[in-house]
């Protein structure tokens, strides 16, 4: 039952992605409140350089491979289904979703080898932010994940096409923030 | 429904199917029937916070008495109490009140649409909220009792349990108010969606009724501020409970780091539960001046600015903090700049006043209250902005009265200027109006000899969260004892003055008058509609459109002193 | 749905790609200056990429790039009115005493697994 107002444009943009515009909007700050604390820290920190030479450099630059080709899937889909074509913009969902799953593969055995190391949520306040920042954006992942197969179940049915580009963007918004914290946690030293 | 009905005209026969008790009043997504929900929920949390307030109270007027209803208050309850009794008439008062609560029920009738545009999550925010709710309720009776680190939860205390010997209390306390935000920001997506894009055809920019410009911009601050409080509430959880050491200066970490994050959230805050007062202050004094509010644009550009500005200002809270002193001068400047917004407002409701047929009904009181009152809070105010009179003045009962002299009028007149204004077409029956002004006079004077005396106190050099001050002999004078025994007396006096207002609601519910459509004679779309408003708002066919702004009252080419919005000429 | 035409999204994949490689060599260098504009320049100019031709943006109103950017510029302004107390090792009437040993550069670096 969709009301009324759903179906309203007055600003021209339509309702669903007006509001996923918001949410990027409230996350761009949650993760900046995070991420700007954590830039004074270092900045003021020097020393914390020896822990992060301490992180995985393959394995980051891989997860960040893993996320932009799952991004380029989330948005062929996104293609996929403006032409209508749900059966394929739920397949590349699909393989948007399974490269999520890769990515979060990746980071259970990097923290794995990192945490029998010795290098611990309580370790430094470097690996603290290490872990709070990426486990942050973990979440979103999972979070972006479950939409995804929603959306592709009813995409597949040719149901509610237009929420394959509302996940898409978000998808590309964590895209975005794993971008940011690639370099702020694993390659400044 | 002329526009854009696109494919779906018949999504709404649904509308009225019988329903359930449960899915009609308990799992609706009806935007009124959440309002409800979130206004009664911030009604029962009003009423708990309301009782702590009297049983600190109590303990400061009297010392060590056995609080009749309470029993002796002892130095953990007291913290506890007043922590509490912040946050939760900041955070489960005056947010789903004001904010939730309004926004809801008036966003949707105002803007002449069926609903909020994404009504399930509309239905999930009231949920994360409710849920909230609960887990703060519960952190009062987990071993240790609830958090008492006070509502700004500023660490070492609030992060380490050797402090706040409250291990369990102060992580529910995180908790809660971390799933609070979820909530409202799952809520203020709704309502910046569907004033945005959901608006009757024909409603401009400036034909929008101010109080929902000021839904909107509370929105919208809230979701650019909150963020950085949620990145802070997790580290903090981590603190408590992981032995991260995010704020802990010994081990890699800073402690004013949190209170930076807290007050950049914090202080747009203010203007989060300030803007929709204002906004529906403007409604009311509109209606009853029987007048154009005056400068309608310049309320909505000094409204953005005060948003904008609301960002600047959040160190103010912080002078004592250490801060750096060069930085304590911009945000002294900022501070006393944004008092120039605010007081412009206040002028433009005083110019609307001038000359109009002024109709003392009940909700026109409140809202002249809330420009009296909300004035010596934004006056007194100033001191504390100015970084030299702060450094006496911090953390004193001078504070305490200020912002009292803020959030009461804000939230308290505010609630019951909205609702008495509204309770005709939210429940189709007019309010007794003889019990609403007794209540109305039975509210404000004891409320002013509440705080006027304390901010004596302050400036006599009483501290906060002080539990007994018979412990300090400076302050354990008789003079400074009686004026505590004076706050107290007069608290309880507005206390039980509360109860005519309990008293006419249930009366009026009952046997009120009928109100019909439009019983205040006013412009705006809600008052087209049944009294009170059916599932849906209007018939699908009958969703109206608008040809005018909403404040033409008086019009003299016009026989009637209104002329409605959707009336097309 | 919007009607704008798709850009080639595979090239734009292939040159984030070449991007991502560069961000990663650039700073085994280990010259900061390098560093600086391979690691966080080049971020960026992806998060420019993806945001513009990923997400759509550039066919979006201008309200909603004016909102992004203020979300980015509180933000900024966050920073500069942190930061000068955050940054600092001492201040009026107190010490912070793990900042204080990092700046000491014979000190280890601060933290109990240093190597």
């Amino acid at each position: 039952m969709r009301p009324i107002a759903n179906t309203r444009d007055v600003t021209g943009v339509p309702t669903g992605r007006l509001a996923i515009w918001w949410v990027i909007g409230s996350e761009i700050v949650i993760f900046g409140g995070l991420l700007a604390s954590y830039l004074m820290y270092r900045l003021a920190n020097p020393g914390w350089a020896g822990h992060a030479a301490h992180t995985n450099v393959v394995a980051g630059g891989f997860n960040t491979f893993v996320l932009l080709t799952s991004s380029l899937f989330a948005v062929l889909a996104h293609q996929a289904a403006e032409a209508g074509n749900g059966k394929k913009a739920a397949k590349l969902l699909i393989a948007t979703t399974v490269g999520g799953l890769i990515f979060l593969t990746v980071k259970g055995f990097e923290w794995t080898h990192e945490i029998q190391l010795g290098y611990t949520i309580t370790a430094n306040t470097f690996w603290s932010f290490y872990y709070t920042a990426a486990g942050l954006h973990a979440c979103h992942v999972i979070a972006g994940m479950i939409v995804m197969l929603i959306v592709a179940a009813k995409a597949r049915r040719g149901v509610d096409l237009h929420h394959v580009e509302l996940i898409g963007i978000y998808w590309h918004f964590v895209d975005v923030v794993w971008i940011f914290l690639f370099p702020l946690l694993y390659i400044a030293k | 429904m002329a526009v854009s009905v696109g494919s779906e005209p018949t999504a709404h026969e649904d509308h009225h199917h019988e329903q359930s008790f449960w899915s009609k009043y308990v799992f609706s997504t009806d935007h009124k029937v959440i309002a409800m929900q979130y206004m009664a929920t911030g009604v029962v949390m009003g009423l708990i916070a309301g009782f702590f307030a009297y049983a600190f109270r109590m303990q400061l007027a009297f010392p060590g008495m056995d609080v009749p209803g309470f029993g002796i208050v002892t130095p953990a309850d007291y913290v506890s109490l007043v922590t509490n009794h912040g946050s939760i008439m900041v955070f489960w008062v005056a947010m789903p009140v004001l904010l939730a609560a309004y926004g809801n029920y008036l966003i949707p009738l105002m803007c002449g649409c069926d609903d909020m545009v994404f009504p399930k999550i509309n239905r999930l925010s009231y949920q994360v909220f409710l849920l909230s709710a609960i887990v703060l309720v519960a952190s009062f009776f987990v071993p240790g009792g609830g958090f008492g680190g006070a509502w700004t939860a500023y660490p070492p205390l609030s992060a380490k349990a050797e402090y706040n010997l409250t291990p369990l209390g102060s992580s529910l306390w995180v908790l809660a108010v971390a799933l609070e935000f979820v909530a409202f920001l799952l809520g203020g997506i709704n309502f910046i969606t569907t004033a945005m894009n959901s608006r009757a055809p024909g409603m401009k920019m400036y034909d929008i009724p101010v109080v929902i410009w000021m839904l909107l911009i509370a929105s919208i601050l809230f979701m650019l501020s909150v963020g950085p409080l949620i990145a802070a509430a997790i580290m903090l959880l981590f603190d408590q409970n992981l032995g991260t050491a995010f704020y802990d200066p010994n081990r890699g970490g800073d402690p004013v780091l949190w209170q930076h994050l807290f007050w950049f959230f914090g202080h747009p805050e203010v203007y989060v539960v300030l803007l929709p007062t204002i906004g529906l202050t403007a409604d009311i004094i509109s209606v009853f001046s029987r007048k154009k509010l005056f400068a309608y644009r310049t309320i909505l550009y000094t409204a953005f600015g005060t948003g904008i500005l609301s960002f600047f200002v959040w160190a103010h809270h912080q002078f004592i903090s250490g801060i750096d002193p060069r930085m304590a001068h911009i945000f002294t400047v900022t501070t006393l700049l944004i008092s120039i917004p605010i007081a412009e407002m206040m002028f433009v409701y005083i110019a609307t006043l001038y000359g109009g047929s002024i109709r003392f009904t009940t909700p026109m009181l409140w809202a002249l209250a809330f420009i009296g009152e909300f004035l010596i809070g934004g006056v007194t105010g100033i001191f504390l902005g100015a970084s030299g009179a702060d450094i006496y003045l911090h953390d004193t009962y001078f504070v305490l009265a200020h912002f009292h002299y803020t959030f009461f009028p804000i939230t308290i007149i505010g609630f019951y200027g909205g609702i008495t204004y509204w309770f005709p077409k939210m429940f189709g029956k007019m309010m007794n109006e003889t019990l609403g002004k007794i209540h109305f006079w039975g509210t404000i004077i004891p409320f002013n000899f509440i705080f006027i005396p304390l901010f004596f106190l302050g400036m006599a050099g009483q501290h906060r969260r002080i539990y007994n001050f018979e412990h300090f002999p400076e302050l354990a004078t008789p003079g400074l004892q009686n004026i505590r025994v004076f706050a107290t007396t007069a608290l309880l006096i507005m206390l039980s003055f509360q109860l005519v207002f309990f008293y006419n609601f249930i009366t009026s519910l009952r046997k009120g008058k009928k109100a019909g459509k439009n019983p205040w004679k006013a412009n705006t779309l809600e008052w087209t509609t049944e009294s009170p408003p059916p599932h849906g708002n209007w018939p699908p066919s009958e969703l109206p459109s608008v040809y005018r702004p909403p404040y033409e009252y008086s019009h003299p080419d016009r026989e009637e002193d209104y002329w409605p919005q959707n009336v097309p000429n | 749905m919007s009607e704008h035409a798709h850009p080639n999204y595979v090239k734009i994949w292939g040159i984030l790609l070449v991007l991502l490689v560069v961000s990663i060599v650039g700073p085994m260098f280990e010259i900061q200056a390098v560093t600086l504009v391979t690691a966080f320049g080049i971020a960026f100019v992806k998060a420019y990429l993806v945001v513009k031709n990923f997400m759509h943006l550039n066919v979006e109103p201008r309200f909603l790039i004016y909102m992004l950017a203020t979300c980015l510029a509180f933000m900024g302004l966050f920073y500069a009115g942190v930061a000068p107390d955050v940054m600092a090792a001492t201040g009026s009437n107190w010490v912070k005493p793990s900042f204080v040993a990092a700046l000491d550069p014979y000190a280890d670096d601060g933290g109990v697994l240093g190597h």
